[in-house]
């Protein structure tokens, strides 16, 4: 185990600025990538949705 | 037992089979980030020289290899769309590129932020991070080109050409260290040499680089899915999906 206490775990040795600053852009990158992806999904599943009602009511 | 792989050629058959990978691979990325965070922060010892900021590297060069990997990726299976004219080819290239594009941003952001503290210095233009910048502006060249061109067929074989010539930029990345002097260190990690570094360092490393590929196999296989569906949304097969359009 390499920190005593939480405050040294989040001071990582006086370098916790660029620590944190890597993994909390990082994480906020992968976060918006996966929100992007699913705003395009639900914008696709709308437009189905509307043309699935249109498709059935041609086949009737 | 042969496998017919013309089958999945087809969007179609592809749709089906990515859904069921999916999950899968979901999983096995969130697993594999959790071990590889716990290692990299309470497993792994302070470095002797660099003392806790070289914790950076658990995501720093995990996202420098998947930028130069998908980059490959992503132009083989342009190319192969643009040779054989395989519909589904060019889409895994199209669905490549914003994953690629998004760990080129953190390699090079995360770069920024070990530089400073270590070179004293967020950005230089030396030859790595130079040509890793220039690896950025391919793919957001790439992804800003098809979404130009209101054909995607069109738009297909435009960003197959970006893709193709741009490959000459990746061993350039790649040996950029060898060829050039750098400040930028060299390579931690090589075939030919026992790894530079303590075990549970690099074992951090390794794991969080398999997160990283599980993670982008999913990513790539949903957004694969959503272009399949946009592309193909006035066919007879997309309009009798009921509810399996995720």
């Amino acid at each position: 185990m390499n920190w005593n206490s939480w405050s040294e775990f989040f001071s990582m040795g006086g370098y916790g600025f660029y620590v944190w600053g890597s993994y909390l852009v990082s994480f906020m990158c992968i976060a918006g990538e996966i929100w992007i992806l699913l705003n395009r999904q639900r914008t696709l599943q709308q437009y189905l949705g509307q043309r699935r009602i249109k498709y059935e009511r041609e086949k009737e | 037992m042969s496998i017919n792989w013309y089958k999945y050629a087809s969007p179609a058959s592809f749709y089906f089979l990515a859904g069921k990978m999916i999950p899968y691979f979901s999983i096995a990325a969130i697993a594999l980030l959790i071990v590889g965070l716990y290692i990299g922060f309470f497993v792994a010892p302070t470095d002797f020289q660099q003392g806790e900021a070289y914790r950076i590297i658990f995501i720093h060069v995990p996202a420098a290899w998947m930028s130069m990997f998908l980059y490959v990726v992503m132009a083989f299976w342009a190319g192969v769309g643009l040779a054989f004219n395989t519909r589904l080819s060019s889409m895994m290239a199209t669905a490549i590129a914003p994953t690629g594009a998004m760990f080129t941003f953190i390699a090079l952001w995360t770069g920024a932020w070990w530089g400073k503290p270590m070179w004293g210095t967020w950005w230089v233009w030396d030859a790595r991070l130079t040509s890793e910048l220039i690896l950025f502006f391919l793919y957001i060249g790439f992804m800003s080109l098809q979404a130009a061109i209101d054909d995607p067929r069109r738009a297909d074989k435009a960003g197959a050409i970006i893709a193709l010539v741009g490959v000459v930029n990746i061993p350039i990345i790649y040996f950029s260290v060898q060829w050039w002097n750098t400040l930028h260190q060299g390579a931690s990690v090589s075939i030919a040499q026992s790894p530079k570094m303590a075990t549970a360092m690099l074992a951090g490393m390794l794991v969080m680089a398999l997160a990283a590929w599980m993670y982008s196999i999913a990513m790539i296989l949903m957004r694969a899915r959503t272009i399949i569906l946009e592309r193909e949304r006035h066919t007879a097969w997309v309009a009798e999906l009921k509810g399996m359009t995720r």
